[in-house]
Parts: C-alpha cells; structure tokens; sequence
C-alpha cells in the first residue's frame, strides 16, 4: 500500500469516526422548531419575538450546554404569518431530530387553528402562548393545545374588569358602549363570544367594528366610532393595524386612554409609528411589561456580549423580545418537567406534552430562572392547559410602556361554563372522547 | 347630512391616497402595455429608501432637517432609477415582443424579488416618516354642523401632491419631446422603433418616471403609517381604481380612485353594519366591475378595436 493510499485510508477512517461521533451526539440532541416571521406585513413584530426564542435558547445552550445535558437543536422555518407556508413548515419540521419536534409555537391563530387537526395525529404538542382557540385550555378535549399565560377571553374579561375599575365598578358598566375593533380573522373574533355574554350580564352596550386585513385603512371604522362615540374601545390588532388605528383614534381625537389593546396590540411597533398621537393608550399585558429582569444577566454574557444574538440594541428588552424569552422559558422548563420523568434525555413529543400539563412553575423556580416581575406562578393540569388566568395593563408615554394597575384574574364564573360548552361542542363536532381527568396522572 | 358628508369628504381623500399609487401603475402600462405587479413593491422601496437616508442623515450624521430630506430624495430618487435600469435591462429587454402575460408573470417575480431586497438591505421593522407634511386634524362646517365635519390635513396634502402629479405628467406627455415618444411607444411598439425611437430608453425613462410616483405615494402613505411592509399591499388598493379608471389614462386614475375611495367608505359606513362588517376591500372590486359592465375599457380608457 503506498503512502498516499495509506493517508487517503487514514482520512477516511478519520471522517467515518467524526460522523459516527457526530450521529451519536445528534441522537443526544432535543429538537426544537421556530415558525418564524421575519418577512413581510408582520415582520415587526415576529422579528422581536423571534429573536427572544432564539437567544434563550442559545443561553441555554451555551450556559448549561442544554437541558440536563441535552444539547437543543434549532431550526427556524418562515410562514410569514400565512397560514399554508405555516403547516408546510409544521409538516417539515415535525419529524427533524432523533425524536421529532418536541413542541411548535405558531405564533398564529390561524395556523392553531389548522394545526389543531394535525397534532393529535402527529403526538406533537403546541404551546400557544396568549392565543390560539380560547375553549383550547380544556385540556380534556384539547389534550394537544396548551394556550399558556392566557387566552383571548381572559383577556376580554380582564380588559372589562379594568374599565369597570376605572369607572368606578362593574355596576357602572350599565348602560355604557365599549366598541370591539378587531382584525377580521379567527384571531380577531375570538373575544367576541366572551365580550357578548359580558355585555349581557352587565348591561353594556356592545359595538363589534371588523377591520379588513391587513387593516392600513381605517378611515371608514374610526368615523363610525366618532359618530357611535363609545366609551371605550377595545384593540384586537395585529402588525400595521395597531399603529394605524393609535394613529387614526389620534385624527378623530378619541381619547388614547379610553382604547385598551389586546397584549398582542400592546409593544413598542404598535405605537412608535403613531408618534405623540399613541400617548395614553393603554394595553394588557400577557403578564410581562417591558425592561430587563435578572435573566439578563446571564444573556448578555452568554449570548448577546458575544454577538450570538440575531436582535438589535433597541429589541433587546422590548415587549415582544421579553415574551420570545418567556415562550422558550415555558418550553424548555416543560421539557425539563418531561425529563425528571421520563430521563435526561431526548423526548418525544409525547413526552413533551406530558411535561407542559404537569408544568408548575412557583414564584421561587420564577426567580430562580430569572423571570421574577415577568410571570407569576404558573400551574398547568388536564383540564386547565392555560394554567393562569392573570394579567396587567400598562400606559404608552408617548416613549415608553409603563405598567398602571395591579394584577387582575380573570372572573372564571362567566369563562368556565364558555369553555366547557364550547370544548364539548368541537368534542362533538370532532367525534372526540373527552379525557377524564381525575384518572391522569 | 353631516356625518354623510363627513363619510363622503374622508372617502374622497383617501381615494386620492389610492391614486397616487394606481398612477404608477398608469405609466408603465400606457407607454409599455406591461401591467407592473411590482409597483407596490417599488413603493415600498422608495419609502425604506426615503426614510432610512434621513434617519441616517439625521440622527448620525447630523445633518439640519432640510438637507436630510433632499438627500433622502435624491437617494430615494437614486434607488429607482437603479431599479429602472435593471428592470429594462434584465427583464423587459429579454422579454421585448413577448405576449403581454409573459410580461405580467415576469413582474411578479420582480415583486417578490424587490420586496426581498429593500427588506435585506433597509430593515423589515416599522420606521415613523416625517417630512414635515402636516397631519393634525382640522374641523370644517363646525357652525353648521353639530361637531363639525372632521378633515386630515395629511390627506389634502396627499391631494395637492396627487393633484400636481397629474398637472405635471400631463405637461410631460403632451408637451415634452420624451412625452410624445412616450404615446408613440405606447400606440405601437414596432412603428416607433422604425421611425427611430429608442425604445429601450424609453421604457427605462417610464420606469423611472413610475419609481418617482412610487416615491411620491411612499412619502405620503409612509407619513400616515409609518415605512414598513404593508406599503407594499398598497396595490392591492389601487386595482379597482385601475380597473375603473382604465388603465391607460392619468385622469382616469384620479377619477377612478375618488369614486372608488367614497364608494367603498359610504359602503362600509352605511351597508357595513348591515352585513356584519369589513366589506370595504370587496366593495371595491364589485363597485369596478359594475362600471365594466357599462364601460368594458375603464371609464376613460382607450377603447382597443382589434380586426380578425
């Protein structure tokens, strides 16, 4: 054998071991995918968002080289908030990694919606973190969809309790108009069931106002609200609508303060393009304000000092960078939960699943992980996969969010029946055997 | 009465709005017989453009507002003519002579690609534009009306601007050298060439022409919403005006996108409530069509007599 044989039989001795090594250590590895949109209408807003999933992740990765020593893979796929692109990058993603995604967050009700149908078939769970189909917290019927943190008749009803608050209690809604201007999709009409039975238990006038996607024209609506003149108008909004229809309150001069956005109508790209006309308007919080809490600590050191992060200065510590970070949190501690069951190791999603509905994170493990002043407990079980019902609102200044009320939680005697009656009628619909979850374990 | 007139006035500005992007459209169409998807792309462009030269200007280098603002239209202006230039060279000159759909497909593609590109190199996020265009809203009619009827001083300034658009394009296509070899190139492609025109520089002088109304459209939508992706949808606005309007006459997209513009908000206003809302966007369509009934080439377009 001649030298040269000799060399090219070395090298390929050398290349089999590094792949085998390399196969062994993929087969180590936690697959997580990103449906991202850094593109078009709603890049905005995807962007920040996207980023704090991805930094968290890579802190994970780099700090504590994973999740209990397994490593986490991740891979981005672009929907551009559209619903097809959204389950083509599902159907792609869903089987990467040596046990297959263990979670999706799409980000979209749209793309819940349609996905709702596939993971059951797939054991794949989706976190749908304060979206998604709001009956989807009865996790009886619902054992696939966890809408963590809070859903949209949470927050309709919180939204509610703060205005009753401000007027001087729920007696006083009696008789007062609160307008409802929503993105005319499955997202934006997912409040008005909750809104509508509210209307009814106390007395107010409801006003439901559709804006057609992608919502930059708002001319025709914001007149009816000048001419309807409610007392207060609700923002169901998404990318150039929010800004738009802060600007437009601003040329009809409705007052900011009496317009309460959703938390999906409540950061900084919702306001920023308004300019001095987004001052006073005010939104719920998903929970978390803006600002830095003791995790960044860690991603500064860890990711963004090194420059292993994607976000630019101005992101870093926005609303929407602040709920990617939470998003990851969420998931990867439900991965975490799933483990001390089931191993340090990869795990299904299955597994995964398990994991989210037994997820009880306690005011001590918040602030362990650095989340404290974010989120407040969180304790997710069968038949409640939102886990909490609590949120905040803050105030735009015209340069910053800053938060104005203490905590509300939801009034669960109007959104408890809501649930259960909708849950069974898709149960129905769906010919699903809801679970009886007083046998899980 | 009030609050109709009210509906009336604000729908007849914004479809002022929408034609100022449907005349872009007009321009290329009427001196090359290709329908530009990319238009609103090229809006896009122009406004990431505009905006980020003088947020640049401003912020870093220290520029005064005036000359941050001419430096961001004459970049802005620099864009697409670029934008122009690679259109005709790599696209219209390959396709010259090629059905009129093969032409249509090709500007798709170039939406797609544009749309991409300002992305990459501008940013994706949503840059606040001011150029110092006024946008408080005024109250007319307050003695006659209770609250008085409600204007937006952006939105009459987008109908001055809209207004000396017309009134300069007009000059140029009737009064111009360039403009006439313009109409020629228009009426017949193969028949201007004969008698010498160049047409490739034509086509890149009507792109150009249309990168500058596109940037027109850009500063001012980009004033009321901010510079960001949804610019883009902007053409979607613009068809029914198109297709009322026809696509070969400048007065016709004014026309067409002030009908349009009152038709679809007194829709929306009045109708709305009664169909549970958000018709405005098909109302459009629908109020277009009903024309084309009447008036298959548009309300002031070219009726196109073919022999077989």
């Amino acid at each position: 054998m001649g030298l040269r044989k000799l060399a090219l039989l070395g090298a390929a001795i050398a290349s089999a071991g590094v792949i085998v090594a390399t196969a062994a250590q993929a087969q180590n590895e936690q697959f997580i995918p990103g449906l991202v949109y850094r593109t078009g209408a709603y890049a905005p807003n995807g962007i920040p968002f996207a980023d704090g999933v991805r930094d968290y992740i890579t802190m994970l990765n780099e700090r504590d080289g994973g999740i209990n020593g397994v490593k986490i893979t991740f891979e981005e796929c672009e929907t551009g908030y559209a619903t097809d692109r959204g389950v083509e990058c599902y159907e792609r993603l869903k089987g990467k990694g040596p046990t297959g995604a263990a979670y999706f967050s799409p980000l979209s009700t749209g793309i819940t919606f349609a996905l709702t149908e596939k993971a059951p078939g797939d054991k794949v769970p989706l976190i749908t973190m304060g979206y998604g189909r709001s009956e989807s917290r009865d996790g009886a019927v619902f054992e696939w969809n966890f809408p963590l943190l809070g859903t949209y008749w949470t927050a309709a009803n919180v939204a509610v309790q703060h205005i009753a608050k401000e007027i001087g209690g729920l007696d006083k809604l009696k008789g007062k108009k609160i307008a409802l201007l929503y993105h005319d999709s499955p997202y934006g009409k997912e409040p008005i069931a909750a809104l509508e039975a509210m209307s009814k238990k106390y007395g107010f006038e409801f006003l439901p106002i559709p804006v057609p996607a992608p919502g930059s024209e708002q001319k025709s609506q914001w007149l009816q609200i000048r001419q309807q003149r409610p007392d207060y108008v609700l923002l169901w909004g998404w990318g150039v609508m929010n800004s738009a229809a802060v600007t437009e309150a601003g040329n009809v001069n409705y007052p900011r303060d009496k317009m309460i956005g959703v938390w999906w109508s409540g950061a900084e790209p919702d306001v920023v393009p308004a300019g001095d006309k987004g001052a006073g308007y005010k939104a719920l919080m998903l929970q978390h304000p803006a600002g830095k809490s003791a995790v960044y600590a860690d991603l500064e050191k860890y990711v963004i000092g090194p420059g292993k992060s994607l976000a630019k200065p101005d992101e870093i510590g926005s609303v929407l960078y602040n709920r990617g970070l939470i998003n990851s949190m969420l998931g990867t501690e439900s991965i975490r939960t799933a483990m001390a069951k089931f191993g340090n190791k990869p795990m299904t999603g299955e597994q995964v699943r398990w994991g989210i509905e037994h997820l009880d994170l306690t005011a001590d493990r918040i602030k362990q992980l650095g989340f404290e002043g974010m989120i407040g407990p969180i304790k997710v079980s069968c038949s409640d996969h939102e886990g909490t019902r609590l949120s905040r609102v803050h105030q735009w200044d015209g340069k910053k969010w800053n938060v104005i009320s203490d905590w509300y939680t939801a009034d669960d005697s109007i959104l408890a029946p809501m649930v259960k009656e909708t849950a069974a009628k898709y149960a129905t619909e769906k010919k699903i055997t809801p679970r009886d979850c007083s046998k899980e374990s | 009465m009030g609050f109709f007139l009210e509906v009336l006035i604000g729908g007849l500005l914004a479809g002022v709005l929408y034609s100022l992007v449907a005349l872009g459209f007009v321009l290329i169409f009427k001196a090359s017989g290709v329908f530009n998807f990319a238009q609103g792309a090229m809006v896009l462009t122009a406004a990431l453009a505009l905006v980020r030269t003088l947020d640049i200007a401003q912020k870093e280098w220290h520029w005064p507002f005036w000359l941050a603002l001419v430096a961001g239209f004459l970049f802005a202006a620099f864009v697409m003519a670029i934008i122009a230039w690679a259109s005709e060279r790599l696209v219209l000159r390959k396709l010259v002579n090629q059905e009129g759909i093969i032409l249509f497909m090709a500007t798709i593609g170039m939406t797609f690609f544009i749309e991409g590109l300002a992305q990459t190199v501008f940013g994706a996020d949503v840059y606040p534009l001011n150029i110092g265009l006024p946008k408080e809203p005024i109250f007319i009619l307050e003695s006659v009306f209770d609250g008085g009827i409600l204007v937006n001083e952006l939105d009459i300034w987008a109908a001055v601007i809209a207004g000396l658009l017309v009134a300069g394009l007009a000059l140029f296509f009737q009064r111009t050298r360039i403009g006439r070899a313009l109409r020629a190139v228009a009426d017949d492609h193969a028949a201007a060439q004969s008698v010498g025109i160049p047409l490739n520089q034509i086509w890149f002088i009507v792109w150009l022409v249309a990168g500058l109304v596109a940037l027109a459209a850009g500063a001012v939508w980009g004033s009321k919403l901010g510079v960001q992706f949804s610019l883009t949808l902007l053409a979607l606005k613009a068809l029914p005006v198109l297709i009322l309007g026809g696509f070969t006459s400048v007065p016709g997209a004014i026309i067409g996108g002030l009908i349009i513009g009152a038709g679809e908000k007194l829709a929306e206003v009045f109708l709305g409530p009664m169909m549970g809302g958000g018709i405005e966007i098909w109302f459009a369509y629908v109020l277009a069509l009903l024309f084309l009934l009447v008036r298959p080439q548009g309300l002031f377009g070219e009726r196109i007599i073919e022999r077989v």
